[in-house]
């Protein structure tokens, strides 16, 4: 490259600005800023009032009228409630295991199928890879399906929860793009060192695909941990939903949480120093920690993981 | 990548073309790895993909999809006939155009401005966050979306205490084809700008710096340079939005249904829902979805057919 770094311009502050590049007028960095704040605005302050209300004492919420934007009161007494709430902590339960058995099902079919095909010239790739694909533009639909997992057993059972949404083909192209960059040479020199394909796979080409994998098992957690509609299909029984399904009926629906102490109106009774309206944010701010937690450590690969995806097509 | 790789002695394969059989013998692993997946997309996808044959029965869930008595395209003639039917169509068909409208050119903008912003740290935050709710749940979403403009909202309380009146936009089924699309906007714009960040880190500097040489400002650069360089992805993304056309957030859809009423959110999906699932007449759920399934593929080809006409790639190369 030919450009000069900016720094060696002793007369221009540092900047990653090319210096062919006209610098920047006041209006347009200002317009520029207004928007990206804006932007970064609309999706923070929501989130920022959902955990502000779930900590609020409820004369804080009284207060504002409902959601609190700014600090009032604090108090943990929401938290307090919903881990002494059975089905809430119960349904944290189920996904949680949800999320971890079916990520990691979904990585281990995932990551073989997508090495199994990431060979150029193996046995049968095209027509397999064909199959795969064919299941991105047509499905059966939701009744086929709900029919298919009934009969296999699946309604009123966890595994209807994993199995039938366990393998994304969109990932799998992402995960055997990246396989297929693996450079050859050191595929070429396991195989020499004896190493079979399973040994491969595991010594040689894992290690080298640290960020595909991070960012394909957050796409599947983030998957299991949002399940709702498959809950809402399989699972009659309160006692066994995921957090989704308990945020659908008590929060969005309003529906009276059991073992709150509200009644059937979603007033509250009884002298307590929090109101529903924490209760419910409480329990939204749970299904959002598990998801805030482990997005910063993988949210760097994402252009790596989603772009070859992308030109993969 | 595939000349690349032909290039390369592969030792493993000192012939090209081996004999059937030995290839068989050689990548036997490679094809035992692939089993599990084929496995459950057959099991999950391709044989509902058969089932949906039960539209052309008059399914009962007694008898099960082998003794159920064929019924030819009666159930299609019932679904035609339907007027809810040609409703959750229209609803669907109006909520696509008004996403592909209003929500499409959205990430590529942003796309745009964020590429122009030179602080790598700026850049970061601001991706760090509109990245954010792509990962939340429809519920998680729409329950945010409550809670901001709803009846007891954000919104609401601001309006009452400066008597201004009140504005449920919850559960207003006329302004729900907003609603929707700025819920969309909200969760998945920002994370539709990432393949056009992307695009637009491939192009190649050197052309910009030749554009400004030659002294084109910064409006041309970007009319003559970076459109030109994402067109590829833009239309891209535009077939596979049109091969969606009737697709609209199944679940965003069907949490709302309730609140706003069936005659603003069925769509198709909910409508093979409430109908095959709720109703238990899986026959007119099943005939819904395929016919939903084969206008979408025929949308996607025809998508597709109109960007190859452009000189474009689309999904594939020719």
């Amino acid at each position: 490259m030919t450009v000069v770094t900016p720094l060696a311009d002793p007369n221009r502050r540092a900047s990653n600005r090319p210096n062919w590049e006209e610098p920047p007028t006041a209006a347009g960095q200002t317009g520029k800023g207004i928007v990206l704040f804006l932007v970064v605005a609309v999706v923070a302050i929501p989130l920022w009032m959902v955990l502000l209300t779930s900590v609020s004492t409820q004369s804080a919420v009284n207060r504002a009228g409902g959601m609190v934007l700014v600090p009032d009161g604090v108090t943990f007494e929401a938290y307090r409630q919903i881990f002494t709430n059975q089905l809430v902590m119960h349904s944290l339960v189920v996904s949680l295991g949800i999320t971890i058995v079916g990520t990691l099902v979904s990585m281990v079919v995932t990551i073989l199928c997508a090495y199994g095909l990431s060979r150029h010239g193996s046995f049968a790739h095209r027509p397999i890879l064909l199959l795969l694909v064919a299941t991105m533009f047509f499905s059966g639909g939701i009744i086929p399906t709900f029919l298919v997992v009934s009969a296999l057993g699946g309604y009123d059972s966890y595994w209807s929860m994993i199995l039938p949404t366990a393998v994304s083909v969109f990932n799998i192209l992402v995960v055997r793009a990246f396989f297929s960059n693996t450079a050859q040479d050191l595929i070429d020199a396991a195989a020499i060192d004896g190493a079979g394909e399973w040994r491969t796979l595991w010594s040689v080409v894992l290690p080298t695909s640290r960020a595909v994998t991070a960012v394909v098992a957050l796409f599947y957690a983030v998957g299991y941990w949002n399940t709702f509609f498959n809950a809402l299909l399989f699972l009659p029984d309160n006692q066994k939903w995921p957090l989704q399904m308990v945020i659908y009926t008590y929060t969005l629906q309003g529906n009276a949480m059991p073992g709150t102490g509200q009644n059937t109106t979603g007033q509250y009774f009884g002298t307590q120093e929090i109101t529903p309206l924490a209760i419910q944010m409480a329990v939204v701010t749970l299904t959002l920690i598990p998801i805030l937690l482990v997005y910063p450590f993988v949210q760097r690969h994402f252009t790596k993981g989603v772009l070859l995806g992308a030109i993969k097509g | 990548m595939t000349a690349l790789r032909d290039a390369t002695p592969a030792l493993r394969t000192p012939d090209p073309k081996p004999v059937k059989k030995s290839r068989f013998r050689r990548d036997r692993s490679l094809l035992l790895m692939v089993i599990p997946a084929v496995l459950l997309l057959i099991v999950f996808n391709y044989v509902p993909m058969f089932g949906t044959a039960t539209a052309f029965q008059r399914y009962s869930i007694y008898a099960g999809f082998w003794h159920s008595p064929w019924s030819g395209l009666e159930t299609f003639r019932q679904l035609f006939s339907d007027p809810y039917f040609w409703s959750a169509l229209g609803n669907t068909l109006e909520l696509s155009l008004i996403q592909l409208i209003f929500y499409f050119p959205i990430p590529i903008a942003l796309a745009l401005l964020l590429h122009s912003i030179m602080s790598t740290k700026v850049r970061t935050i601001v991706q760090s966050v509109v990245y954010l709710p792509h990962f939340f749940s429809w519920v998680l979403a729409v329950t945010i979306f409550q809670q901001m403009l709803g009846g007891a909202g954000a919104l609401n309380q601001f309006l009452r205490q400066h008597d201004l009146g009140t504005f449920d936009v919850m559960t207003n089924p006329d302004t729900f084809a907003l609603l929707v699309t700025s819920q969309v906007i909200w969760k998945e714009a920002g994370w539709g700008i990432i393949v056009f960040l992307a695009a637009l880190a491939a192009i190649d500097t050197q052309l910009y710096e030749a554009a400004a040489a030659d002294g084109a400002g910064r409006w041309r650069r970007l009319w003559h340079i970076t459109l030109p360089g994402i067109r590829g992805v833009i239309v891209l993304m535009l077939v596979l939005r049109l091969g969606n056309v009737l697709t609209v957030g199944f679940e965003q859809m069907l949490i709302q249904r309730g609140a706003v009423g069936r005659d603003a959110a069925e769509v198709l999906d909910t409508y093979a829902y409430y109908y095959g699932v709720v109703n238990a007449n899986f026959s007119l759920g099943a005939a819904a979805s395929l016919f939903k399934g084969v206008l979408s593929l025929l949308f996607l080809l025809a998508a597709n057919k109109i960007a190859h006409l452009l000189g474009e790639d689309g999904l594939y190369r020719r």
